[in-house]
């Protein structure tokens, strides 16, 4: 081999020109590939829900469909709250505050996406060892403000973005 | 491979053999030469080939009666049922024949476990017979989730949420699976396009797997290497494609049992309950092909490390030709590895019973022990025994096992009497 062969020269130009040109033409063409498989227009146009919320009792829940997936809409008594709230945070797996998890003022009313953090199947109310939810596919139980105690779910139930649009109606999404 | 050059004997056959030398692969594949002392263990490569056509032939039949949409799904499985010609009869081989191809693979994968199959120099099929059986566990899946009743929809929940247990990215690629933020009709669509593709990527498969195992040759009872072709061979046509005929109707005489007799036995009665996003069966459980997996995410108390032990479990056996340090491939002459072997079959039969249980009390601690068994037995056992035990004495040949080495000649009937 002779030195001037490794000398960069015009037939080297034109390789990497034609590869970053073909990786770019490539990339191009994978992307709308996979991205064709996220939620599409219809799938993004159900993104808010507003629900009644009138004739709910203080102590029961209604569940109702946001994006496919179940909401818990509980209306807690004093004493859940209270319940929840003595709750020391060195017990939660994954510490929050029932405070946090609800809108000032509106302490009674929880809101929360009724999937389990687990798997994403749909735990069963008033169940569990902490008085509030019980995963039926792997165990996890739930207390009474939605948060992670025991099994194998790794964070509380998540609460969705939401609005009170009046006293009666909140608006989810 | 050493046969001789083939030429046609018509004068048609040799000039379109000249042109696509189909007719050479036809008697490269007819005279192919192979152990003489393969046993019944050695026929479940013939009754997968015919598991992966039947299902192929049902499922494109199925295809046509059958509606990919949320709303419709449930209700066309049924008309398949009822109203369709024989359509009962399709769908119960179609479905049953899931389970069919899953007992024939899990056999043929413990044949190779105990016979040393997967050893040098025969990894490669060992790999892409791996790759196969991952894609015969993603269509199972996704073939499960066709009929939409309450396991598919929850069955698919809970796997596709297998994802979201990935650190930053998992929920962006569950939804990205999924096509919206629940399992929901695209999931159902896409689902069936990849059902629908997979049988013929591992038909595919198939063919590198077959052609990889006719480089080295056939691996048999006495695990060693023989020449070919000689006294240890015969040729494949007539005597193996008899024996493996005679198998398969054994098989078959199975396989017609559940579809005629319990064409349900292996199901869920909840997937006859149409899908609701708003409640989860009390107990879902996957297909029993799946549960010693499924014991093993659920044996461990943490979301992220339930899955990648549940991933390692399968993904750990593509590393099993370099874990297992034995230069001896036949467990015949492992007397310590032989029951270690058969150890380890009774906890991957534990852990697929603990799974079918609820996890909890007893049961999780035997899906426990039976995971870490599990792992043991490819981290531990396997380099371990095969560095400090003493084999048996080998034979040098499958003809003359008696008369070098001083191998017992009982042991080298007992190999070919196997079964």
């Amino acid at each position: 081999m002779s030195k001037e062969e490794k000398k960069v020269n015009r037939r080297d130009f034109l390789f990497t020109a034609s590869y970053t040109i073909g990786a770019v033409g490539v990339g191009a063409v994978i992307w709308p590939m996979i991205d064709q498989m996220n939620p599409d227009k219809a799938q993004q146009a159900l993104a808010t829900t507003e629900v009644d919320i009138s004739s709910i009792e203080p102590g029961k829940s209604i569940t109702v469909l946001w994006r496919g997936k179940p909401i818990f809409i509980k209306k807690r008594t004093s004493d859940e709250i209270a319940e929840a709230r003595a709750v020391k945070l060195d017990d939660l797996p994954d510490p929050q505050k029932d405070e946090d998890r609800v809108k000032d003022g509106k302490d009674e009313w929880l809101v929360m996406l009724g999937v389990c953090t687990h798997l994403g199947c749909v735990p069963l109310k008033d169940k569990g060892d902490f008085n509030g939810w019980f995963c039926p596919c792997h165990g996890s139980h739930y207390d009474v403000s939605g948060r992670i105690r025991k099994g194998p779910a790794p964070t509380n139930m998540e609460i969705p973005k939401f609005e009170f649009v009046d006293s009666n109606t909140i608006k989810i999404g | 491979m050493s046969e001789h050059e083939y030429v046609p004997k018509s004068k048609a056959g040799k000039w379109f053999n000249d042109r696509l030398p189909l007719l050479t692969l036809g008697a490269h594949l007819t005279d192919y030469p192979t152990p003489k002392n393969l046993n019944y263990w050695w026929t479940f490569g013939g009754i997968l080939t015919f598991c992966l056509i039947t299902q192929i032939v049902t499922g494109i039949v199925l295809a046509m009666h059958y509606v990919a949409h949320a709303d419709l799904a449930f209700a066309s499985v049924e008309h398949i049922m009822r109203d369709v010609n024989y359509g009962w009869l399709i769908r119960y081989i179609h479905s049953n024949g899931a389970s069919m191809f899953f007992l024939a693979v899990y056999i043929h994968i413990f044949r190779s476990l105990f016979y040393g199959s997967y050893k040098s120099p025969r990894e490669v099929i060992w790999i892409i017979g791996l790759m196969i059986y991952l894609l015969m566990m993603a269509a199972a899946f996704m073939g499960y989730v066709l009929p939409w009743g309450q396991m598919s929809f929850w069955g698919a929940t809970v796997i596709t949420n297998l994802f979201s247990a990935i650190p930053l990215v998992g929920d962006s690629i569950t939804t990205w699976l999924w096509g919206a933020y629940s399992v929901d009709n695209p999931t159902l669509n896409r689902f069936f396009s990849l059902h629908y593709l997979i049988p013929f990527l591992i038909l595919g498969l198939v063919v590198l797997h077959i052609w990889a195992l006719h480089v080295p040759g056939n691996n048999n009872p006495v695990g060693i290497d023989i020449k070919k072709p000689s006294k240890d061979t015969v040729p494949f046509h007539p005597y193996i494609t008899i024996k493996d005929a005679f198998a398969l109707l054994v098989f078959m005489i199975i396989f017609a049992g559940f579809v005629f007799f319990t064409p349900n036995v292996l199901g869920h009665s909840d997937n006859y309950i149409p899908a609701n996003p708003l409640v989860t069966p009390a107990h879902i459980v996957p297909e029993w092909y799946l549960l010693p997996f499924y014991a093993i995410l659920r044996s461990v108390p943490d979301k992220l490390g339930g899955v990648i032990l549940m991933f390692g479990a399968i993904f750990i056996l593509f590393v099993l030709p370099w874990l297992d340090t034995s230069k001896v491939r036949s467990a015949v002459f492992r007397p310590i590895y032989r029951q270690f072997y058969w150890i380890f079959v009774l906890d991957v039969l534990m852990l697929g019973y603990v799974g079918a249980m609820p996890a909890e009390g007893i049961y999780l601690v035997l899906a426990r022990v039976g995971t870490i068994y599990y792992f043991a037995h490819f981290i531990i056992v396997m380099p371990v025994v095969g560095l400090l035990e003493k084999t048996d004495p080998i034979p040098m040949s499958i003809s003359e096992p008696v008369l070098t080495g001083g191998a017992e000649p009982s042991l080298a009937r007992k190999v070919n009497d196997k079964v």
